[in-house]
């Protein structure tokens, strides 16, 4: 395998090698943070964040790190993380870690996280581990912000909380659809975006 | 430098990694303590204020608020069994925690079952006084289950001591769009005005009619009850005994008692003994 170049691993997750769209992980926290595009704004900078500082702790030390406790190290790494953001959250934006609740803890078990941490960070140096981390939550971010775009309008008639579409509970004319709501839409959507960029890149299909 | 896989290595960089990452963990929770309380505290306030219709917390400043709510709010601590207030009370004194402490909870017992087995003997309740230093509402702590959470909230009494002023949940963890609807305001509205007991009875458990119903509440029945949630029965039922409890016997009953008898005798002129 060539080395991998800083813009490779910073722009090739976002539609080639989406670690939701074609690596399908991540799916669990991408059907739950979706109903509204400020918490999934939200949940994207933390994934991205500790994706990036997590791959990059993990790759400074990885010429020290034995292989028997590799899982276990990388695990403690991410947590701190997870945490440390879990604080800052609630310090800083109280109204929205209220809403994500446990999301956020669960970033820990996030599998893009510490799949990049495992099939990355651990070969390569601290810098495009960095950028890995970076390219994969933005990979990342970039499904959830869809996901939720559609959620939360067709769910809910608005955006970010600002109306868009006048509800018919409010005088307006749009009958929300109550399935947008729930977890399962999230699974259409995905499904629907996994559908497109196969279709524009038939190279990521697998074979059967 | 010891070989990277043999035991000494392992033992090194495992604990020298659990020190480091030990020491950043607590340092960020002991620096970021003070202003997660703070917020803490400032969105308890901007419920009650919103549940007692003092005001929209959320076009107001923080400062406002604070200001608003020093200087029309009282805090009691409430014995629930008694309906006494607590004299003297520790301001630090938590109920959440106190939920969850043997030597301060006690069991629930009752017929309107709000899906948890404890609840804490002392609890805070926040009064609303007016110009003249008079109670104006009262603003009551309210829990228990909906379907998939235990939700949190107040719900604020006029002075007359039957009539529900605003309710709000402040915590819950309900599918968003149906029972998480507890939040929309337009459901909210609904409560205010709903009278608790049937009308000029005392307070009592068998006169307990506030609830939510099942479809728009039968005439008789629409001054006490609101229309339930469309799509989220369950959380519905959850709302509909959780006042049940909160406002019976086993709940704020006593205190609500105690509050209205001592209005009452004042309104009457008669001279309390």
């Amino acid at each position: 395998m060539a080395a991998p170049t800083a813009k490779d691993v910073l722009l090739k997750p976002i539609f080639d090698n989406n670690p939701i769209g074609l690596q399908i992980l991540g799916i669990c926290s991408a059907l739950a943070v979706t109903t509204q595009m400020g918490t999934a704004v939200v949940m994207s900078i933390a994934v991205t964040l500790v994706t990036a500082c997590s791959s990059a702790a993990v790759s400074l030390i990885r010429h020290r790190i034995p292989s028997s406790i590799r899982i276990i190290v990388q695990m403690v790494v991410i947590a701190s993380l997870v945490i440390v953001v879990d604080q800052l959250l609630k310090a800083f934006l109280f109204d929205i870690s209220k809403q994500l609740s446990v999301f956020v803890g669960l970033i820990i078990t996030n599998c893009i996280v510490m799949g990049r941490a495992e099939g990355f960070a651990m070969k390569n140096d601290p810098k495009l581990s960095f950028l890995d981390g970076i390219g994969n939550g933005l990979g990342y971010s970039f499904i959830l912000i869809v996901v939720a775009f559609f959620r939360e309008l067709l769910g809910s008639g608005s955006l970010f909380g600002i109306k868009i579409l006048p509800l018919v509970s409010d005088g307006g004319w749009y009958n929300p659809n109550g399935l947008m709501l729930l977890s399962p839409s999230a699974f259409f959507i995905i499904g629907i975006i996994i559908w497109l960029n196969r279709t524009f890149k038939p190279e990521q299909i697998e074979e059967a | 430098m010891p070989p990277k896989d043999g035991i000494a290595n392992t033992l090194i960089v495992s604990l020298t990694l659990c020190i480091v990452c030990s020491l950043l963990v607590s340092g960020a929770a002991v620096a970021l303590k003070p202003m997660q309380e703070k917020n803490k505290t400032l969105d308890r306030q901007k419920n009650i204020v919103s549940a007692s219709g003092l005001g929209d917390p959320r076009q107001m400043s923080t400062k406002e608020l604070e200001e608003l709510f020093d200087k029309r709010v009282k805090r009691v601590l409430v014995d629930l069994e008694s309906g006494d207030v607590v004299e003297g009370a520790d301001a630090a004194y938590d109920p959440r925690k106190a939920m969850k402490d043997a030597a301060l909870n006690t069991d629930i017992e009752s017929q309107f079952d709000i899906g948890l087995a404890k609840r804490e003997k002392q609890t805070w309740v926040y009064l609303v006084m007016g110009d003249k230093d008079e109670v104006e509402q009262v603003v009551l702590p309210i829990y228990g289950m909906g379907l998939w959470s235990t939700l949190y909230g107040y719900v604020a009494v006029d002075k007359d001591i039957r009539t529900i002023k605003g309710l709000t949940y402040y915590e819950h963890g309900e599918t968003p769009g149906l029972g998480g609807e507890v939040e929309n305001p337009n459901w909210k509205s609904k409560w205010v005005g709903k009278h608790i007991w049937k009308e000029d009875a005392p307070r009592d458990d068998e006169n307990l009619m506030v609830g939510v119903a099942k479809g728009a509440p039968i005439a008789e029945k629409a001054p006490y009850m609101v229309d339930g949630l469309s799509g989220a029965t369950i959380t519905s039922r959850g709302v509909d005994s959780m006042l049940k409890y909160w406002f019976s016997d086993d709940g704020f009953g006593p205190y609500l008692k105690n509050l209205a008898s001592k209005s009452e005798g004042a309104a009457d002129g008669s001279p309390n003994s």
